[in-house]
């Protein structure tokens, strides 16, 4: 009853300096809505592009070449040769199918329309590895790696870049780097991602792209080798047989590897390390403005008590303790704080919806989470700000001296 | 049976240090009051008699000498007993009323009981001391809404509010016109005929001093002159 009596009566208080009092209220309020704000975009954030990294599978390994530069200081390139000997099922059998691939960027056009994109040289097993379906024409076969064929499968958004449709594409002839590449299929649209947009690219066979486009210093090297492991339990052990494969073929000793293989959970490991990084930094800076606020807590409160001196001193003359005095106080400096954190959760909440609704404007995947911890943390941190910049200003007007604070004019 | 004395104070002194130098505002204060006694006391301004009113109200510690209040040794207390003495045995009657603005008279007469710990009944005995004084009609009204009179009668009211040993009052008439300041002095001097409230006055006034039966003149520190009390 006591409790709520004192509550009534500070915003009772509070409310007879409204302007003050909103103004007061307002620093807490950024602050506290940018620590809001941020956290739900990083959440957001760090949700999309694992999301993003789920979506390439579970059981899907990248190996590249090169490994630690301390130690090897002349990788030999991967090539296709390395992606068959991978792919043998007895010496890699956790190895379900291995994609060798180039990768670069190139200037398409047609019939004047030109765009730069990228490029990717790969095997007929890719559509299978990466799960790349066409929604016209046919993928890259066999026969067109064979052949060193002239064609190309169009990503979405190349496709409409360059003839303003989706469809109907196939026959068409495109140039890329100046040469003519026969239109074979149009891939299915994967879905822009926050790290790398899958629509923006043309397919060419791999064997094409090696003799045509892009000449690397070896024959038959490639710069990728993605493999399917045969599921996702036997990603550890394909790694393992990978490894051995390849220490074979390129004679490296133990603990030099010239080539590194990265899995999913390397990938999410690395991006929610920077995504955990961002999120503490933006939280950081936000945290910054709510100290600010909390100094314009105590700020008004100081004015308040000078303001009251007369007041405190009469409620000490009539039997006040030290400890009602500060009481009061303390409970008018965390309401004031308390109003801004719940009104900065909502202005939070608002700000990385628009936020939100702006990345979704500009076709980037990213939906703001606001997690209850955050809610909860921010509640009591306003309200810890409130009581923390509050107790100054209480103690001194707990200490007055009631004898002079009534004769204070 | 209760204690005869609701003052005695004992060679008080009181000493201040204003930077370098010690301003001695009392230099040995020996005063008794009896319960249900009505006194001024008066002195030109750097007489002492603020600090002696300050002292009396249990406001502030002497620097030597014994006070008992009410029977209750009070010289050796901390800030805090000292504000459970005021809240129980004094009541404050001030030249500038000092209510709260915000504040009905109901709930200003109501905010002594709040830091006595009483939880029942504290509109109702607050309605009775607004009676008392007669303004029974005027409860839900803010300061800013009563005249001069009617404020120092709340602020009266607010003093008898935790039945105190006696009321102090500092120039209760000073802010007031002098028939409101009359109509004042009538209450207090009521209650005192009616309920045998003891009554002090510190004043300069002396048409106000003049209606009580005891005057203490303080002059330098010291006790000048105390006529008509029986001590």
């Amino acid at each position: 009853m006591n409790f709520w009596q004192s509550i009534l009566e500070a915003i009772e208080s509070l409310l007879s300096h409204k302007l003050r009092s909103a103004l007061t209220v307002l620093g807490v309020v950024i602050g506290v809505g940018a620590v809001i704000g941020m956290l739900a975009i990083g959440a957001g954030a760090q949700d999309t592009i694992t999301g993003s990294i789920t979506d390439i599978g579970t059981n899907l390994l990248f190996v590249v070449a090169g490994g630690d530069r301390e130690v090897v200081s002349n990788p030999k390139p991967l090539t296709e040769a390395d992606a068959e000997a991978i792919a043998d099922p007895f010496s890699a059998p956790s190895v379900l199918r291995v994609a060798p691939m180039i990768s670069g960027s190139a200037e398409v056009s047609f019939a004047g329309e030109s765009t730069h994109t990228s490029i990717e040289g790969v095997t007929p097993d890719y559509s299978l590895v990466r799960n790349v379906g066409v929604v016209e024409g046919e993928f890259i076969s066999e026969l067109h790696q064979l052949g060193r064929a002239a064609v190309v499968v169009l990503g979405q958004d190349v496709a409409e870049t360059l003839f303003g449709r989706t469809q109907a594409l196939v026959g068409e002839t495109i140039r890329i780097e100046g040469q003519p590449f026969r239109v074979i299929g149009v891939a299915e649209e994967k879905g822009g991602s926050a790290f790398m947009n899958e629509d923006n690219r043309v397919i060419v066979p791999l064997s094409t792209i090696r003799t045509r486009l892009i000449r690397r210093s070896t024959a038959d090297s490639v710069d990728t080798i993605l493999v399917q492991a045969a599921g996702a339990d036997a990603v550890p052990q394909a790694t393992e047989e990978i490894t051995a494969v390849l220490r074979a073929r390129h004679r490296t000793p133990i603990g030099g590897d010239d080539f590194s293989i990265f899995t999913q959970q390397d990938f999410l490991a690395t991006a929610e390390t920077i995504t955990g990084v961002l999120t503490i930094f933006l939280g950081g800076i936000a945290a910054i403005s709510l100290l600010v606020g909390g100094i314009g807590i105590m700020n008004i409160m100081l004015v308040s008590v000078t303001e009251r001196t007369r007041e405190i001193g009469l409620r000490k003359a009539i039997g006040a303790r030290k400890r009602d005095i500060m009481l009061q106080f303390l409970t008018e400096s965390s309401m004031l704080s308390l109003t801004g954190g719940i009104i900065g959760i909502l202005l939070g909440w608002g700000l990385s919806q628009g936020v939100g609704a702006i990345a979704a404007a500009s076709n980037t995947e990213l939906v703001p989470l606001m997690s209850l911890d955050a809610v909860l943390l921010a509640t009591l941190f306003s309200l810890a700000v409130g009581l923390f910049f509050g107790i100054y200003p209480a103690k001194r007007a707990a200490d007055l001296e009631p004898a002079e604070a009534l004769r204070y004019e | 049976m209760m204690n005869e004395w609701v003052i005695e104070a004992h060679d008080i002194t009181k000493t201040f240090q204003m930077g370098e130098v010690e301003v001695h505002a009392l230099r040995g204060v020996t005063l008794r009051v009896k319960r249900s006694e009505v006194l001024s006391i008066m002195g030109p301004s750097g007489s002492g008699k603020t600090t002696l009113m300050n002292i009396l109200g249990a406001l502030d510690h002497p620097s030597s000498g014994s006070y008992l209040l009410d029977g209750e040794d009070v010289s050796g207390l901390h800030d805090d007993q000292l504000a459970a003495i005021r809240n129980r045995k004094v009541g404050f009657v001030f030249q500038t009323f000092n209510l709260l603005g915000r504040h009905t008279a109901l709930t200003n007469v109501a905010l002594p009981m709040r830091y006595a710990g009483v939880t029942r009944g504290r509109r109702k005995r607050a309605q009775q001391a607004l009676e008392a004084v007669g303004l029974g009609d005027r409860i839900r009204h803010r300061p800013a809404e009563l005249s001069g009179g009617e404020q120092q009668r709340v602020a009266i009211a607010r003093a008898l509010v935790n039945d105190p040993a006696f009321i102090l009052a500092d120039e209760p008439t000073g802010n007031l016109d002098t028939k409101s300041g009359d109509e004042v002095m009538d209450i207090l001097l009521n209650l005192n005929k009616d309920h045998g409230t003891t009554l002090l006055f510190v004043t300069h006034d002396p048409e106000v001093a003049e209606r009580t039966e005891r005057i203490v003149r303080l002059r330098d520190g010291l006790i000048e002159n105390d006529k008509g009390g029986g001590a």
